[in-house]
């Protein structure tokens, strides 16, 4: 049963806009300097509202100080710049200066650092969007994508130059792309996916493209930009660099106000907005607020400035869902290990270099395993669902105003710590649509089947002494896991018709045909399968931590209580 | 004392006695306007300037228009019993915007079960989404976000004679704490702020349990050796029952716990108590309540905390016997007995 998307998932969307010119971002990539220079004034202010004097401010860089040069010396990576080391002795050198000199000099001197150390992170963390190069990324993605899959799918020798089978063959794009589309028209849309893959921002970026939309600004982990292929592609699809490392306050402050003012100029953006790939495999349930609350600022900014401003921001979540994540082995490692009672060496990163990753695509492209992009409703910043003119809708379909969200007696008003409510009641509500459009695939509900099944048989076993435990005690007879798998997948569509989640259209067939093609799909590439049958037709496993991982996908919607 | 807020009067929905005593004390600080729903509550309040038994003050104005009350007043105090309060939210919901501040003053649960099942059933099965407090009512029904509630030791019979008192006003919001404390604030009446919303309301729900329970113990004639033990291992038990619910555990050893526990149980004007009071000295449940004026929210309460209790297998005894006593006809003697029977002695394991 090979699953394939309906006639509507395949449809080609026309560009919202008319040609490179018109789209936000290149924009911003013409006006750059300028940009960079907004972002420096705008974040150098927020700092200096923030320390309530002058020695609370010089504490604050000294504190940055002594941070970045413990970085540089414990946690250096190839793509630091090589001035780093004298740029901070400046730094230090001219702290000493201030604090020899009490008086106003000193006061200035502050000043100058501050604006320094903001330059620096400002230009560092800026995108370079080149149109041309957008281009030849997307031309890549496309083209090269296709050929793939023309040469594997579709046999004989001209088949490498048919057009029969596209990517959207391969990608399923289901939910509100239309809507979409119409909010990227009327305002400016910041997109929330999940992550469970470093593959996630290519395939977003494919996405946006085939959607039509104007290409998105986003904040991509700078350690990415250390393997040239994913440099290339982030470059190129207007990525500005997130430095994890570095968290000073005037570092995240400018990486605030950068996504701040982009989004107040009307560029779209995406936020992976749990932070980092989902270690555990869990749909994200905790969100990191700062660059969403970035969102929110803007949103209250342009109120400030114009009460009667319509230019409004929309928040659009989208689940992306995999039969295999090429890194599950190493992230659930980690996810094992930072629980705190694992001990095993860690793997090396599966992204290592650019070849694995090629590779990676190719067994990708030519063995077909398929991936769907769930796009959810857009929703206002405060939680609300908005219709396709923008309009924020309250329970009962009434409009609301968003702007009186901002409002005290009478006037928009700035209250940090409302603000940072606001944003915790969005992360709030973008999980339960994330849990919402999740579409469950027969992957996932073999996976957490079969992991509930052992989970239960050993519950006197703690978490980690059932994943020690050997092979040999890890068989599941076929005919209660048949059951078990039935049980669950009625509930699964019990939870559907609730509107609690979504189900791939491949769920609804006969029931050993979707346990069938979620055993052969789960983990398909992993060396070691977290699933598979014996000869006598019964379960088996050969990786528990892999199956681990892949069953947490089906977390958070109820369903242990059935074992 | 002049107004401060030199604006909008501030909204009072509900004239009970605890709703015109919050009125009269709002009134100290700004133009109040005291919604009632019944016409003759409020032609008692035009032609006799008395609600509830209670002088008003002048500064309090009675309206029966929900619309007016939410187009002239920006900041609203919910103050209705809770089996009429998402009704009262519904009402007024229509009329409300993302402006508004509600800080209610109702300290009950609200339950909503799937058709065909009660909460007299049984086997039925109470989840905590099942059960929602006053402030989840308002985030329900209506678009307001700013919300905050009322929680202490604030008998209304003493409010209303303006003895001194405190309340808590507990909300996410910072701007909803600090305006409850602007407008409630006087020489007599002290405000706290706490930002654990959800463990602040439960402080006032989950105490009407032992309120009954001490009214018990005093309609049988106890002292205060038996009342003493009864306000402490209450406390333990609102604590293991406010964490299952969402609440923090430090929320309860602060004013609306322990402070409120403490005066609910030791006064004979509380509701609660004297159902508690009666049922000892041997009257039915049935004839209690038709003679009581207005709710005692304890009642509702005890049934549904203990639906909640079985559920997630939280140790409440005093609940559970108290249902007993309530709706499965055992005498307070019994459940007394059985308490001082009790097998677990550990004395605190939650710190």
């Amino acid at each position: 049963m090979q699953p394939s998307g309906t006639k509507k998932d395949r449809k080609i969307y026309e560009p919202i806009l008319p040609g490179p010119k018109e789209w936000p971002v290149v924009q911003l990539s013409k006006h750059r300097k300028q940009f960079i220079q907004e972002v420096i004034d705008e974040t150098v202010k927020k700092i200096n509202s923030l320390a309530s004097d002058k020695s609370s401010l010089v504490e604050e860089i000294e504190q940055t100080l002594y941070k970045e040069k413990l970085r540089i010396k414990q946690n250096p990576w190839d793509i630091d710049p090589e001035d780093e080391p004298l740029f901070w002795a400046r730094v230090k050198s001219k702290l000493v200066q201030i604090s020899q000199n009490s008086n106003g000099e000193g006061a200035e001197l502050v000043g100058t650092v501050l604006n320094d150390i903001t330059q620096r992170y400002a230009n560092e963390i800026a995108g370079n969007f080149k149109q041309s190069r957008y281009k030849i990324a997307r031309s890549v993605a496309t083209f090269g994508f296709s050929r793939l899959l023309n040469a594997s799918r579709v046999k004989g020798f001209s088949s490498l130059w048919s057009n029969q089978l596209t990517l959207q063959d391969k990608i399923h794009l289901t939910g509100e792309a239309e809507h979409l589309r119409k909010l990227a028209k009327i305002g400016t849309v910041v997109m929330v996916p999940t992550h469970f893959s470093n593959l996630d921002s290519i395939l977003i970026g494919w996405v946006i493209q085939a959607l039509g939309l104007p290409p998105f600004i986003y904040g991509a982990g700078l350690n990415l930009f250390n393997i040239e292929l994913f440099s290339y592609f982030m470059d190129s699809l207007g990525a500005y660099k997130v430095d994890r490392r570095k968290k000073n306050l005037i570092y995240l402050e400018t990486l605030k106000t950068y996504s701040t003012l982009a989004i107040q100029k009307g560029c779209h953006s995406l936020f992976f907005p749990g932070g980092t790939r989902s270690r555990s495999g869990k749909i994200e349930t905790k969100l990191k607020l700062g660059l969403l609350g970035t969102a929110l600022e803007a949103q209250r900014l342009n109120f400030e400035e114009n009460p009667e401003s319509t230019n409004k921001i929309f928040i659009v979540p989208v689940v992306l869902n995999y039969h295999f994540v090429l890194e599950a082995p190493s992230l659930i490692n980690d996810y094992l290990k930072s629980k705190g009672q694992e001990r095993y060496y860690v793997e090396s990163d599966q992204y290592s270099n650019s070849y694995k990753i090629f590779a990676f695509l190719l067994k990708f492209f030519t063995k077909g395993s398929d991936i769907s992009v769930s796009i959810g409703r857009g929703l206002d910043l405060f939680g609300n669902y908005v219709d396709d003119e923008g309009n924020s809708l309250d329970k009962h379909n009434r409009t609301i105003d968003t702007k009186d969200y901002f409002i005290s007696n009478g006037k928009v008003t700035y209250d940090r710590q409302r603000d940072s409510e606001y944003t915790k009641m969005l992360g709030a509500v973008i999980v339960r649509e994330f849990h919402r459009i999740n579409r469950v695939f027969s992957s996932h509900l073999v996976a957490f089947t079969a992991f509930s099944v052992l989970r239960a048989k050993y519950d006197n076993l703690d978490l980690y002494s059932l994943l020690r435990l050997p092979e040999e005690d890890l068989i599941i007879p076929y005919k209660e896991f048949r059951e078990k798998f039935d049980l669950l997948r009625k509930e699964v569509f019990k939870l559907h018709k609730k509107g609690k989640v979504n189900i791939a259209p491949h769920l609804e067939g006969d029931l050993e045909d979707v346990i069938d093609h979620g055993l052969s799909n789960v983990g398909m590439y992993h060396s070691k399968r977290p699933l598979l049958k014996n000869k006598e037709g019964d379960i088996i496993t050969k990786d528990l931590n892999t199956l681990f991982y892949y069953h947490n996908r089906m977390d958070g919607y109820g369903l242990k209580k059935y074992f | 004392m002049d107004s401060k807020n030199t604006s909008k009067p501030v909204g009072v929905i509900g004239a009970g006695s605890f709703g015109t005593a919050i009125a009269n004390i709002l009134a100290e600080n700004s133009d109040v306007v005291l919604f009632a729903r019944k016409q003759e509550a409020i032609d008692e309040m035009h032609n006799l300037r008395i609600s509830n038994g209670q002088t008003l003050h002048h500064k309090v104005t009675p309206s029966n228009d929900l619309e007016y009350v939410a187009s002239n007043c920006d900041i609203i105090f919910p103050i209705v019993p809770s089996s009429n309060f998402r009704e009262a939210i519904k009402d007024l919901s229509p009329f409300l915007h993302p402006y508004h501040i509600l800080i209610h003053g109702t300290k009950g649960m609200d339950i909503s079960l799937p058709n065909n099942s009660s909460i007299e059933d049984d086997d039925l099965i109470l989840n905590r989404e099942n059960v929602r407090t006053m402030s989840e009512i308002i985030r329900d029904e209506s678009v307001v976000v700013r919300v905050g509630c009322l929680a202490g030791p604030n008998l209304a019979k003493e409010l209303a004679d303006n003895q001194p008192a405190a309340t808590v006003v507990a909300s996410h919001f910072d701007e909803v704490i600090e305006e409850g404390k602007r407008l409630l604030r006087n020489d007599r009446f002290q405000v706290y702020g706490n930002s654990d919303l959800i463990g602040v309301e439960l402080c006032g729900v989950l105490k009407n349990i032992i309120a009954i329970a001490s009214g018990a113990l005093s309609g049988m004639g106890l002292g205060e050796n038996a009342r003493a033990l009864l306000v402490s291992r209450g406390m333990v038990e609102m604590i293991y029952l406010g964490r299952a619910l969402g609440g923090n555990i430090e929320s309860f050893i602060g004013l609306a716990g322990v402070g409120d526990l403490v005066a609910t149980c030791s006064s004979t004007l509380s509701r609660n108590f004297t159902v508690g009071s009666r049922l000892a000295k041997g009257e039915k449940l049935e004839e209690i309540m038709r003679s009581m004026e207005e709710t005692a929210e304890g009642i509702n309460t005890t049934r549904i905390v203990k639906k909640l209790a079985d559920n997630y297998k939280v140790r409440a005894p005093i609940t559970q016997m108290l249902h007993k006593v309530l709706f499965e006809d055992l005498t307070v003697e019994d459940a007394l007995q059985y308490l001082m029977k009790y097998p677990l002695n550990v004395d605190i394991d939650f710190l």
